[in-house]
């Protein structure tokens, strides 16, 4: 029998040497002469390991952690070595997780369609289309499904909304603008298991009365727009997308769009003027999108891992995915552990998974080895957190409870080298970098707000310039649009709530983030 | 496509490419970005002679045009250096010192972030988040993503 190696085809992996790693694979197969293939999949996610190579073995693949073209040829020449991470699946880190949405990641070949189907794809798509499309809606309604971008929306509402409304035209808009530092889940879905979105899209479309759908992926992302753009040909070339869907009476088309390095045009409203062609403005709401969303017409639009949740909920039932989860928050989230910590990566659990258990029995702690200091969760818009609120479970209200959000699920780890100050200093910096400039309070207060905290560091005037930026965050909180000035405070207020040491008076000498 | 061309070409310009470009994406639903895209990827950046042509084919004033390719950071008005660095300065890379590295590779490189060498053998820009997080600090040089990134990693491949 053939022997299959995998080695990832994932833009993390790649950016570590997996290709040179599969390459030198290739090379040993020739010269060995052995009946042995090369399959390059997506990520499992195990970043600290990558070049994460496996072998098939009958009893469950084996892996070897941190490989290099060196040391390839010695795994062909050692079985011992062969040992040194075991069976893959066997991997704590992994074991414990419960993926549903990135079930096949890291598994299978992206690109194969029939891959994807004999591990259980399309199976939501089969029996969507045996369905009303009332009958999908109330199923994405009944798991409890919320928007995994960041907003927290209950999917199958929104999708009822542009269900219900008239228009001959509809739109589903995939929302893979992934700007959030921190997070890369929907980056390694669409390189990892591309038709999974795929068929989510689809099902939406199906659900809604939608036969277009677009997916807005942000430039920094090549690789995965070249792995989806393959996948919807592919797709289209068999019947997935186009006229008769699976042999159906419905009709879906699929239009990959790029982004142009602009942060808002993750915001929904900015995103749609960007797919039409203009400045990534947002818009005032209501009108709602879906009702008055791409072109004026009734628009779903959905983060990645909201649709790609979509085929699993269809495939097992509602009952099945709402299991998993607390409170209001069902379901699974990838969580995305990055920055300071030992063992980064994709943890796909069921809601309710802490803070702490995150970050030390996953991450193993920082990987400077120095002690956590903070963790900001939910990308650059997101809280700052002290080790005291570690215990905090992952969950939607708890977070908000706590002034803090869980957005995209992005979880980035600092150690006590880090200075409070300097980071509420970039999250004002920041939102001056990328506001879209509709709203006063962001375009302007952004950077006073920056200059502001540098008299703080400085030592200027420490009690009033502090209030001074606090009074500023409030004005930007009721003062925008979007989320880019009303949530800009989050981390600057947190960094002032709960690591006031960092902001006082002569604490420094004016040493900056700033270039 | 992970091995994009060195964007740091820049070809001789050309009214009637841009307008074959024009004329082959005008039809798309919104087709001011997918041009502007085409555009930047032909000639390694949107030249200011381009935006009359483009705005005359989608008949959209000259303004609005302008509005759009100014509004976006990927749209540079003219052709980066030979070597293009990008790096990420957004949180993740913060914690791993990204904010540091910048610092020793203006030094080593001799060119201050957002900006190109006078011999235009090299850009340094910032970027905010490659989705490589968990391999910070990270960069893309020459359209390759690049994790675990040092000072004498950049230096070794913007010399290669």
């Amino acid at each position: 029998m053939t022997q299959l190696i995998f080695v990832p085809d994932d833009s993390a992996a790649l950016s570590v040497g997996a290709d040179d790693v599969a390459d030198a694979i290739l090379m040993e197969i020739r010269k060995r002469g052995l009946d042995t293939k090369l399959v390059r999949t997506g990520s499992r996610g195990l970043f600290w390991l990558e070049p994460l190579v496996e072998f098939g073995a009958p009893g469950g693949r084996i892996g070897y952690g941190g490989v290099t073209p060196e040391s390839v040829p010695a795994l062909f020449d050692d079985p011992g070595h062969r040992a040194s991470l075991g069976l893959v699946e066997e991997i704590p880190f992994l074991k414990s997780q419960q993926r549903l949405t990135f079930a096949r990641c890291g598994v299978t070949d992206p690109l194969s369609l029939e891959a994807y189907q004999s591990h259980g794809g399309l199976k939501g798509l089969r029996r969507a289309l045996q369905m009303k499309p009332a009958g999908i809606v109330e199923e994405i309604v009944q798991s409890g499904l919320r928007g995994r971008g960041g907003a927290g929306f209950p999917a199958g509402i929104k999708w009822r909304t542009v269900a219900e409304a008239q228009g001959a035209q509809k739109y589903v808009v995939c929302n893979a603008d992934e700007g959030d530092s921190g997070t890369f889940a929907d980056r390694m879905l669409m390189e990892g298991d591309p038709f999974l979105l795929i068929e989510g899209m689809i099902i939406a479309g199906v659900a809604v009365g939608a036969d277009k759908g677009f997916i807005y992926l942000r430039s920094e992302y090549p690789h995965a727009f070249a792995k989806l753009s393959r996948a919807v040909e592919i797709a289209r070339q068999e019947g997935v997308l186009g006229e008769k869907i699976l042999g159906s009476p419905h009709r879906f088309e699929l239009e990959l769009r790029l982004g142009a390095g602009a942060y808002i045009c993750g915001e929904e409203t900015s995103l749609l003027e960007s797919l039409e062609g203009r400045r990534g403005q947002v818009r005032p709401k209501p009108p709602l999108p879906a009702l008055s969303g791409l072109f004026g017409k009734p628009t779903v639009i959905n983060n990645v891992l909201t649709l790609a949740a979509a085929p699993t909920i269809l495939a097992e039932g509602a009952a099945f995915y709402k299991d998993f989860g607390m409170g209001r928050s069902r379901g699974t989230m990838p969580v995305q552990l990055a920055g300071n910590v030992r063992r980064g990566g994709l943890i796909e659990r069921a809601f309710g998974l802490s803070l702490r258990e995150i970050i030390e029995d996953y991450g193993g702690g920082t990987n400077s080895g120095r002690p956590v200091r903070a963790v900001q969760v939910g990308g650059p818009l997101g809280a700052y957190w002290p080790v005291s609120l570690l215990d905090t479970p992952f969950d939607y209200e708890t977070f908000a409870e706590k002034s803090g959000m869980i957005g995209h699920g992005g979880v980035v780890v600092f150690d006590d080298t880090v200075d409070m100050a300097e980071q509420a200093r970039f999250a004002l910096e920041f939102c001056a970098l990328e506001s879209c400039g509709k709203c006063t309070p962001c375009r302007i207060g952004s950077t006073r707000g920056a200059e502001t905290v540098d008299r703080i560091m400085q030592g200027e005037n420490v009690a009033d310039n502090t209030a001074l930026v606090r009074d500023l965050c409030e004005v930007l909180r009721d003062g925008s649009l979007c989320a880019l000035g009303g949530l800009t405070p989050m981390p600057v207020l947190s960094a002032l709530d709960h690591f006031p040491e960092d902001f006082a008076a002569g604490r420094r000498a004016p040493a900056h983030n700033r270039k | 496509m992970n091995k994009t061309p060195n964007p740091g070409f820049a070809a001789e310009f050309d009214p009637a490419r841009v307008r074959e470009i024009a004329l082959r994406l005008k039809d798309l639903e919104g087709p001011l970005l997918p041009i502007l895209h085409a555009v930047s990827d032909a000639f390694g950046y949107v030249d200011d002679r381009a935006l009359p042509i483009i705005a005359d084919m989608l008949n959209l004033t000259r303004a609005e045009v302008h509005g759009v390719v100014s509004f976006y950071h990927d749209f540079r008005r003219q052709a980066s250096g030979r070597r293009l660095v990008k790096i990420c300065r957004a949180e993740a890379c913060q914690s791993m010192g990204a904010m540091g590295l910048i610092a020793s590779l203006e030094k080593a490189l001799g060119v201050r972030l957002g900006e190109t060498s006078s011999d235009r053998e090299i850009t340094l820009e910032a970027v905010y988040c490659l989705g490589n997080c968990a391999l910070a600090p990270a960069a893309m040089i020459d359209g390759q993503l690049v994790g675990r990134l040092d000072a004498e990693k950049v230096m070794q491949r913007v010399r290669s």
